[in-house]
């Protein structure tokens, strides 16, 4: 809401400068988001007389040279030194193409060296075989609107040579305040002059009301006006109709008001509308005005009916909602109530008489429609935030006579006052609740003062109705005021109280907690995995969850992966971004090529976040439970059944090498190891073992992918990543990945008893190593865990340190070497024990895999 | 104690005669002062010092063959000639072998400046290790951390908060809907849906803080993003007031940029809070200062915006089932990427998703 200062400062005198009434606004809760100083930096603008206009033929279009004085006679050279087209002194000659003004006339004249706004800087030329030596302005180029049909005439007494800024007043300021979604009344001039009156103490003389002096205009002459029949009053409690006749088409809105508003940010378009919009801006009131010509029949206010459409004045035929609330006559809906008027009976420039309607309807009613049609607007902002009911024929009168003044037009006698507005219930208010939510005393006098600078009527309880025991607080009943459909319970009006007694005024203590218990175990893990790996070399990123639909196709996922079954987003922000993701790899993938292309081709990533997937079947329809009781245990778990499954995984992706080159040497190309050791650190982090097998899953490579499992449950993925998906990803070969359910990893760790201490023998160990020739395809794992069974007890440590193909073994065979420390708790193991280990060992490799001793 | 040589068979008895005595020592001296190296220096010890056939103990077996009443002075003049030069050599001992170690520790030096990141360095998200210090203040205070789902039930999301379907608030939240159309389902627009979580899911009084990535119906550009972290804390218990949100927030504000800043509270509007408030953290570069200014962290308004909070809306304990005219909480929330932003001086909020491993090292794991 942009508030023209000059405007508030004509309802609240005595306000002191802009800065300080910006700041007070922003201590009671209006954010005035920018101040802005306008029509200040209008100089060298002077009032003009025309002397004489000569028509000087031209191609296109005769313009005419005009001489102007500019100065009063007796005061040579005026406010400039002497130009050269100056022949008598003070007058000037000026080109002008504009033809609506004569000889005599005032008009303002730019003089050479003045900048107008917009940066125009004026000088003396010559043109049309005439030196000009300054521009007669129109309104637009003075910055005072949009109108430029024509020459600015100013009134005919201006003194000559006086600063038009100064004679127009020019020099004003905005205010651009953010009204939040509670204070609709803070979207009018009258609503932010009660708050800056408040604020500053000054008597406010409240424009929305009835003068004392002016009789009220409802009641008995009810009958009189507009027919109108409200067949829905739950969504227009409240519609006056006021009839003008006799509106001069050719009369134009003062500079004054429509300067105002354009710096309240609207187009000044003609008289009746401008009053419309003035009365809006001033009181709140959004105010429509028919063509009685184009109206046939009485005015109905009521539901719209399938099948009707309306053509709104913003030029778009609609096709109506039975929920939609219309303003009708006998040929069908010409209006949507609250939000915009038909293009069928919009007045035009030759409108004479006009019905004007000034009508309260229900904000949701408003809401749903100007959703509905996607068409907000200043009128179904107000509404929506709640416009005040007792405004409706204030507004009206207000508007009848501005158009009385503004376009001579006639007020007819009758007044339409539709009321059924419910009468307003008091709210009970316990004088000690400032003080409960707020935690310092507020005297009984300041919450009765502030209460009443908001606008509230007051009332104390007969004895019987009071609450409180004796020397308990007391209660009031607080009635609010019809501009505050907000003031509803006890805590809105803590707030008024609170605030406006100064939030700053409120002390500063810290509650008393009980003792709490520390991040859970979980969430303790959660971060030493990202710790884990950060101290890996690995560089956490936090991707957009949004994928495009085929990208479980670029991971080459098949059909019937829970990878694939992804929630879709109904209103996405680009449509190749329109599912969320079920995997963390997509992210990663499309960082990992972000950053190679950008030069960056050494890469360890990884992200911990959350995936999404849909459960089978369609989400179980929910009755959502109402909000004056708390749900039931059934209603919560329906809500949540309704939720896709979310949990959080972790993820990496290397490529490049894992460790850099350098001045020691060449470096190290990441392998599908990495991606596995990161998976295992991720595990060691949280303190579980995970159990790795040969795995086969998209999108990695199938030779090349490990299964990974904890206690019997695969819980991810790692290895290098399949050669397809990563030449459509345009990823360099070799480039590997791991995904962990860190859930599952999480819950499987926090089922693990505490770590058992191994006992710590002090005698000597034995080393012994063996070569063992297998097949190719018997994994190390299997040769490993058949050592440790032979070996038994004894053994202490078991390590692979070669791994040999080729000649000396035969095809398709291999050898491993592993060292056995052998060690026992009680004594020094003799040579011969220790070899009877190692020979146990070795056969019973030999009788699970094949495994023979290498020669 | 018998003598030694009582018996010895004198071989060279003059070994010991004063002037060959001095001029075996001074012999000595001059080939220990001559030993340029520890391999020299342990010739002369063998030539001269303790050899067998060095002259002081050729001489030194003569003694017992000495006349007894002769024997104590020769003696005395031996002993005196081979501790001079026995302290010559350890002298010149320490001397050569310091001069060794010098040497060799000067031709093993390296260069210390060489680079030697041989393995790669790592780093958490920014946002992450915002969000675990802020998050860690409130544990700190006694708070517990709570949780809930990203996609979420528009009853949590919005009804239970006080927003009922037409509430205007709702436009402001651009939500993000989740298909099938009218299944209730969205992306959560805050994280205070984890409030209501809170309050139907643990016993009364509620102290949470609830970390989490938000979502609105915005472009990613410079200063604009799609996802963003939130952070929010809860408080309700008997007699909580917006005094004790005044003191969390100025402890919280502390924690997040610096000590000795003050904060202020504007009055604003949140539907599920009332009285509701904005606040303001005092700049942290001008503290508000014309001298300091123009300021590049705060426009020059002398505060920053750090987020909203108010006292629970008694509509919102109601859908929780907690009784609002025996208890009263405040709830808080801000935004961790504007926090981050000012923190850090961040440039563009699209940095935080872009992934660029530029961005993100030199946060490290501790920011």
């Amino acid at each position: 809401m942009r508030i023209v200062m000059s405007w508030l400062r004509e309802q609240v005198g005595g306000l002191p400068p802009a800065k300080a009434v910006a700041d007070a606004l922003i201590r009671a809760g209006f954010e005035v988001e920018g101040l802005e100083t306008v029509g200040g930096d209008l100089a060298g603008v002077v009032v003009g007389e025309v002397l004489s206009i000569e028509v000087v033929a031209a191609k296109k279009k005769d313009v005419r040279f005009c001489r102007v004085r500019v100065a009063e006679l007796g005061e040579p050279g005026g406010p400039v030194a002497s130009g050269s087209g100056e022949a008598e002194p003070g007058v000037r000659g000026i080109v002008c193409g504009a033809f609506n003004f004569e000889v005599g006339d005032r008009v303002p004249v730019a003089l050479p060296g003045s900048v107008l706004p917009g940066g125009f800087e004026i000088s003396s030329r010559k043109t049309y075989g005439h030196v000009s030596d300054g521009m007669i302005c129109s309104a637009r180029e003075l910055g005072l609107g949009e109108d430029h049909s024509g020459i600015l005439v100013l009134p005919a007494g201006s003194r000559i040579g006086t600063d038009v800024a100064e004679l127009l007043g020019l020099g004003d300021e905005v205010l651009d305040i953010a009204v939040t979604p509670d204070r609709g009344y803070g979207l009018s001039v009258r609503g932010i002059a009660r708050e800056a009156a408040t604020a500053f103490g000054l008597p406010f003389d409240d424009p929305g009301a009835w003068g004392s002096d002016e009789p009220a205009a409802t009641g008995a002459d009810s009958a009189a006006g507009y027919p109108v029949r409200v067949e829905d009053t739950a969504a227009c409690d409240r519609y006056v109709a006021r009839t003008v006749s006799g509106v001069d088409p050719a009369a134009r809105t003062p500079l004054d008001w429509s300067r105002r508003l354009s710096l309240a940010g609207m187009r000044p378009i003609s008289a009746p509308v401008d009053v419309t919009n003035i009365i809006m801006l001033g009181l709140g009131q959004p105010l429509h005005a028919f063509d009685r010509a184009k109206l046939t029949g009485p005015i109905v206010v009521r539901r719209a009916r399938a099948g009707e459409w309306l053509l709104t004045l913003d030029g778009v035929d609609r096709e109506l909602d039975p929920e939609d609330l219309v303003i009708a006559d006998d040929s069908g809906p010409i209006a949507l109530a609250g939000v915009m008027g038909g293009a069928a009976t919009e007045i035009s420039a030759a409108t004479t008489d006009i019905v004007l309607e000034s009508a309260h309807f229900d904000a949701v009613t408003v809401a749903r429609t100007a959703r509905r049609h996607r068409l907000g607007s200043e009128a179904s902002r107000r509404f929506e935030r709640g416009v005040d009911p007792a405004l409706a024929p204030v507004a009206a009168q207000r508007a009848v006579d501005l158009l009385r003044e503004l376009a001579g037009a006639t007020a007819e006698p009758g007044v339409t006052d539709v009321d059924h507005r419910a009468a307003p219930e008091p709210i009970v208010f316990p004088l000690g609740e400032p003080e409960r939510l707020a935690g310092r005393p507020y005297p009984v006098d300041a919450i009765r003062r502030r209460l009443t600078d908001v606008g509230c009527l007051l009332r104390d309880p007969e004895p019987a109705e009071a609450a409180g025991s004796p020397g308990e607080p007391g209660e009031l009943l607080v009635t609010a005021p019809s501009w505050r459909p907000d003031l509803l319970r006890p805590a809105d009006l803590v707030e008024e109280v609170v605030r406006l007694e100064g939030y700053d005024t409120i002390p500063v203590t810290l509650p008393l907690l009980p003792a709490g218990r520390g991040l859970t175990a979980a969430q303790q893990m959660r971060r030493a995995v990202g710790r884990a790996l950060a101290a890996d070399g690995f560089v956490e990123v936090l991707t957009l969850p949004f994928v495009a639909e085929d990208a479980a196709d670029a991971l080459g996922l098949p059909a019937g992966d829970e990878r694939r079954a992804a929630v879709r987003v109904a209103n996405p922000i680009a449509q190749d971004a329109s599912y969320l993701r079920t995997t963390l790899l997509s992210g990663l993938i499309a960082t990992a090529v972000r950053n190679l292309g950008r030069g960056q081709t050494d890469l360890a990533l990884f992200e911990s976040g959350l995936v999404f997937r849909e459960p089978a079947g369609a989400p179980a329809a929910v009755v959502t439970p109402p909000v004056d009781r708390r749900p039931s245990e059934d209603e919560v778990t329906a809500l949540n059944a309704a939720l896709p499954r979310q949990p959080r995984h972790v993820a990496v992706v290397l490529t490049g090498l894992r460790e850099p080159a350098g001045w020691w040497g060449p470096g190290r190309a990441a392998d599908w190891g990495d991606a596995l050791a990161a998976a295992h650190a991720a595990a060691a982090a949280v303190g579980v073992e995970l159990a790795v097998a040969a795995g086969d899953a998209m999108p990695w490579h199938p030779g090349r992918c490990a299964e990974l499992s904890v206690d019997g449950r695969v819980v991810g993925y790692a290895g290098e990543l399949h050669p397809r998906v990563l030449g459509s990803a345009g990823l360099p070969a070799r480039t590997c990945a791991m995904e962990l359910d860190l859930d599952a990893l999480i819950g499987a760790a926090l089922e693990r008893p505490p770590v058992a201490a191994p006992a710590i023998s002090t005698f000597p160990p034995a080393d012994r190593d063996v070569a063992l020739v297998t097949a190719v395809d018997v994994s190390v794992a299997a040769v490993t865990e058949a050592l440790r069974a032979g070996a038994g007890d004894l053994l202490e440590a078991l390590s692979l340190f070669d791994v040999y193909e080729g000649d000396q073994v035969g095809p398709d065979r291999r050898s491993l070497a592993f060292g056995l420390r052998l060690r026992a708790p009680d004594r020094t193991l003799t040579a011969a024990e220790a070899n009877d280990a190692r020979d146990a060992a070795v056969a019973e490799a030999t009788s699970r895999t094949g495994a023979v001793l290498r020669g | 104690m018998p003598a030694p040589n009582e018996t010895a068979d004198p071989v060279d008895l003059g070994a010991l005669d004063p002037g060959r005595l001095d001029g075996a020592a001074a012999a000595a001296l001059a080939a220990i002062a001559g030993a340029d190296d520890l391999a020299a220096l342990s010739a002369v010890r063998t030539a001269h010092v303790d050899g067998q056939q060095a002259p002081l103990m050729l001489a030194r077996r003569e003694l017992g063959a000495l006349p007894r009443e002769h024997r104590a002075e020769a003696g005395r003049a031996h002993n005196a000639a081979t501790a001079k030069v026995r302290a010559a050599y350890e002298a010149r001992l320490v001397e050569l072998t310091a001069r060794r170690d010098a040497e060799i520790l000067v031709a093993e030096r390296v260069d210390v400046t060489l680079p030697v990141d041989r393995r790669r360095r790592g780093a958490r998200h920014p946002l992450s290790l915002l969000s675990d210090r802020l998050t860690d203040v409130f544990v700190a205070m006694g708070y517990e951390v709570a949780e809930g789902p990203e996609v979420e039930h528009d009853w949590f999301n919005f009804e239970a908060l006080n927003m009922a379907p037409d509430h205007p608030a709702r436009s402001e939240h651009d939500t993000l809907y989740v298909e099938p159309a009218a299944s209730g389902r969205l992306l959560r627009t805050h994280t205070s849906p984890v409030q209501i979580r809170s309050l139907l899911s643990r016993p009364l009084p509620v102290y949470v803080v609830c970390p989490g990535r938000t979502y609105r119906n915005d472009t990613i550009d410079a200063t604009h993003s799609p996802v963003f972290g939130q952070l929010e804390c809860l408080a309700v218990d008997e007699g909580i007031t917006m005094a004790d949100l005044r003191g969390t927030l100025e402890v919280f504000a502390q924690a997040l940029f610096g000590s000795g800043l003050s904060t202020r509270l504007r009055p604003s509007f949140f539907p599920f809070t009332e009285p509701s408030a904005e606040l303001d953290v005092q700049c942290f570069a001008c503290r508000g200062d014309a001298a300091r200014q123009p300021c590049r962290v705060c426009s020059d308004e002398g505060w920053i915006e750090a987020g909203g909070c108010g006292m629970v809306d008694p509509n919102v304990l109601r859908a929780c089932g907690v009784d609002p005219a025996r208890y009263s909480g405040f709830a808080f929330g801000m935004g961790l990427e504007r926090a981050a932003m000012t923190r850090h001086d961040v440039r563009e909020i699209r940095d935080f998703v872009d992934g660029d491993v530029r961005f993100g090292l030199p946060f490290g794991s501790e920011g």
